[in-house]
């Protein structure tokens, strides 16, 4: 039996398992920290810095940092929630997103994350970076345009032998999603809706279907995002 | 190509981490390394060609494409600009008849830019096939094209002479010069090589680590954690195996002391990573040599070699049953995100150079998982000194919170740059006397390079310690005649935006907003409302993961501090906003394709 340790986020004594990191504590105690490149399963990452806390006067991402007994963490706090919205809007203006046209629109986690923090437009000036779709794989497309470089295809899509059929290319602002060519032709149906639903934008999207739920009934056209972890009624 | 690629990987035992060195070897055999053979390697090595195709593209050394027989790299430095880059690059261009990024039609000669390579005391600095011309001028240009159409071996194609002391051995022969220019306890070279290592192996792994926990020393390269209680924590910690790390890839823009201890005092630092692996016990040792040094590479491994015939490294060194210990070399590939300790243990794994998250720290879960200790090539030759000598010896220098020396790079417009090593708690402006520069002709001072601060003369008798100025070692002195904004902060935000991993959302985008601003800055359509947006959005780059990140925005901002009055100078005053948008250009590509010239 793993030892119980007590964390304080936002004055509020929490009791979760030592070890945890603070995003899973915090969700078992009904708190949420939002979060755009974690995936439930998947080994964190903290690359979209969204889950960014203050911990012990810190600022540390939620998704890796191990809860130890006695931390005190700021995560709901007026500086903290301006933060989360100054990177979200950077998402914004570093790709293209065209809400409307996209497939994903509800089922968008990026979007979501928009409507929670009640963005109207980003602060930035649109980087409109000219972006490629690539269309060569059979199972599936991925639309660089509206990639946030989550990584999250990267570490949760792969082959029996454990290998990633994603990966990133080049660094920096040139940095790009390449799913493995040679592993493309490999990939079955069930592997490119698995991809698909990785994805929490519309960068890549499954082949040959499109539209299974009508607009109005996805995701989060019902609830915002985090909802289930704060349980709003 | 099928058998010299597997002669390379059989020369790495077909391993996998060993990713770097496999790329490294290809690339020096023909000059880049050919997309057909990234699904040989990746079959051989058991992975995906996507994985190879990662780490082939993230180190800026790497090239799928040719290029060329010579393959010419231009620093791109802000002292290389301020000591003629320009001219220089604009003779490389005419002599050779391409602009930087091609090739020659013929296919024989690549030019390019390359970040910082260590060499800013002779600047502008260039890398052919790996050998360093230094002190570039338009004339020598023209001298070094004639003999490459001449087809002359790069290493034949010296000015005048060798540099001084080791840069001029058999093993080296490099047109560099090491301009040491003060010499304290850590560069002083009156001492007796393995006489540390002697006296360690009658001491106790703890003793060892108590008496470098007495001297107080902490880490060279910027960050400042004890060395002591880094050592402590990784013999403490768990793992069949444990790992010493030197971070050789010295490559903050400005700073090149590494440059000249690997050259001068190699056995100096290969005894302090050596005294390591005893005090942590660990078995091996590997010195991560940023790809810009790899001139010194056959010379470095040459001191190895010795080393082991001395039996100083290998099995039961000097005679102590069960101290085994051994050193190998990793070269970079060209990453400045590298010299981060947990993005160079990704890269001497074969990765791309991305930091970790944190905890677990590498002294925990370092290299191939197991406890690691990184330090930087000045802290190891420190460690031998104060073994010799003693804590309480080491800590007469200095001040009380910043005990030994540091060891100062120190360029821009002086007199006399080169390396100083000095006690801490040396002012600025102690410093500006010392390298012949005339205080009242300094405009200002990047005290620990990009990632530091931009100081004016009012800050010049702040000192250099952990307390007030912390730093890694880079100082770039810049005269009044110097565009600060233009030069200095436009060259160090490109230089953040280049090196940028691209892992985390912040120092991906942040750096590259503010850049965009200080071009429209500089293009007279700002307005104040820029200066304090930029003072707000170089905010979120704290929420980065590693120091590169966290401090990328720091030109912008200690600049906007300390010189606003440069900024108002250039802003428009009665107008409080302005998009910065140029219609003219945002239609330009329109117009020329339909021949019409839309009246706006």
């Amino acid at each position: 039996m793993a030892e119980i340790v007590r964390v304080y986020i936002d004055g509020k004594e929490c009791l979760a398992q030592n070890g945890e990191y603070l995003l899973q504590a915090a969700r078992e105690n009904g708190i949420y920290i939002p979060t755009l490149c974690h995936y439930e399963g998947v080994k964190p990452k903290g690359s979209c810095r969204i889950c960014t806390c203050k911990v012990n006067g810190r600022l540390m991402t939620a998704c890796t940092t191990p809860i130890a007994e006695g931390m005190v963490v700021e995560n709901n706090t007026a500086e903290i929630n301006e933060m989360r919205k100054a990177i979200i809007e950077l998402f914004f203006v570093e790709g293209n997103h065209f809400c409307p046209t996209c497939e994903k629109s509800g089922d968008c986690e990026l979007q979501a994350l928009a409507y929670k923090y009640q963005i109207t437009a980003p602060r930035y000036p649109f980087l409109f970076p000219t972006k490629r779709v690539v269309a060569e794989y059979s199972r599936i497309i991925i639309d660089h345009n509206r990639c946030v470089l989550c990584k999250r295809c990267v570490r949760a899509i792969k082959d029996a032998e454990g290998r990633s059929f994603f990966a990133y290319r080049r660094r920096g602002q040139h940095i790009e999603v390449i799913l493995d060519k040679r592993m493309s032709e490999q990939m079955d149906y069930e592997k490119a809706l698995e991809a698909e639903k990785v994805c929490p934008v519309g960068a890549i999207m499954a082949r040959r279907i499109a539209f299974t739920t009508p607009v109005g009934h996805r995701k989060y056209d019902k609830k915002p995002i985090g909802s289930d972890v704060e349980k709003i009624k | 190509m099928k058998a010299s690629i597997e002669n390379i990987l059989r020369k790495y035992q077909h391993d996998s981490t060993r990713l770097m060195d496999i790329l490294l070897d290809i690339q020096d055999e023909l000059g880049y390394i050919p997309e057909a053979y990234v699904p040989h390697i990746a079959e051989l090595l058991g992975l995906s060609d996507a994985d190879v195709e990662q780490t082939l593209s993230f180190y800026h050394f790497f090239s799928t494409r040719p290029t060329g027989k010579y393959r010419i790299y231009l620093n791109n430095s802000v002292v290389a600009y301020m000591m003629g880059r320009s001219e220089v690059a604009a003779a490389f261009e005419e002599a050779l008849g391409i602009k930087f990024g091609q090739v020659t039609p013929d296919g024989r000669v690549g030019l390019f830019e390359t970040s910082c390579i260590g060499m800013n005391d002779q600047e502008p600095a260039a890398i052919i096939n790996n050998v360093i011309f230094p002190c570039l001028t338009p004339f020598r240009v023209r001298e070094i094209v004639r003999d490459i159409k001449e087809n002359k071996p790069v290493e034949e194609m010296i000015n005048y002479q060798y540099g001084e002391g080791q840069n001029a051995s058999e093993m080296v022969r490099s047109m560099v010069s090491n301009n040491i220019r003060k010499v304290g306890p850590v560069l002083d070279p009156h001492y007796k090589v393995g006489e540390a290592l002697k006296k360690v192996i009658s001491m106790s792994p703890e003793e060892v680590i108590e008496e470098i926990k007495k001297s107080n020393i902490r880490g060279r390269g910027g960050a400042g954690f004890p060395t002591g209680l880094k050592w402590e924590f990784c013999r403490k910690a768990h793992g069949e195996k444990k790992y010493i790390f030197c971070n050789a890839d010295e490559g903050e823009p400005g700073t090149f002391k590494d440059r000249v201890i690997l050259t001068e005092l190699p056995r100096l630092l290969l005894e302090g990573m050596i005294i390591a692996g005893y005090a942590v016990g660990a078995t091996e040792g590997i010195l991560y040599v940023r790809y810009e040094y790899r001139y010194l590479k056959k010379y470095l491994e040459e001191i190895l070699e010795n080393a082991r015939k001395k039996n100083y490294l290998g099995k039961s060194i000097l005679g102590k049953e069960g101290f085994d210990f051994d050193i190998r070399i990793q070269f970079g590939a060209g990453a400045y995100v590298c010299g981060e300790e947990s993005a160079l243990i990704e890269s001497a794994e074969g990765k791309r150079g991305e930091p970790r998250d944190r905890p677990p720290f590498p002294v925990e879960k370092g290299y191939l998982g197991m406890p690691t200790v990184v330090n930087n090539v000045e802290t190891f030759c420190s460690v031998v000194k104060i073994i010799l000598n003693g804590g309480e010896w080491y800590k007469s220098f200095g001040t009380e919170q910043s005990t030994g020396t540091k060891l100062l790079s120190i360029s821009g417009d002086c007199r006399y740059p080169g390396v100083y090593e000095v006690a801490w708690g040396f002012s600025v402006n102690d410093i500006l006397d010392m390298v012949g520069a005339s205080k009242n002709q300094v405009q200002a001072v990047q005290v620990g390079g990009p990632s530091g601060s931009l100081i004016e003369p009012d800050e010049f008798n702040r000192i250099l310690g952990y307390e007030d100025l912390s730093t890694g070692g880079s100082l770039i002195i810049f005269g009044h005649h110097r565009d600060l904004i233009r030069e200095v902060v436009l060259n160090f935000t490109n230089f953040f935006i280049d090196e940028s991993c691209g892992s985390c959302s912040t120092c991906r985008i942040v750096p590259v907003l503010l850049r965009n601003k200080i071009e429209k800055i500089l293009n007279a359509r700002g307005v104040e409302k820029d200066l304090d947006e930029m003072l707000e959005w170089a905010k979120l780059l704290k929420a980065s993961r590693c120091g590169l990140g966290q401090t990328a925005g720091n030109p912008v901002v200690t600049s906007i501090k300390n010189f606003r009055h440069l900024y108002e100078r250039m802003i428009q005053k009665n107008k409080e906003y302005d998009a910065g948008f140029d219609l003219q250009a945002a239609i330009r590509d329109g117009a020329e394709a339909t021949g019409r010239i839309p009246i706006v």
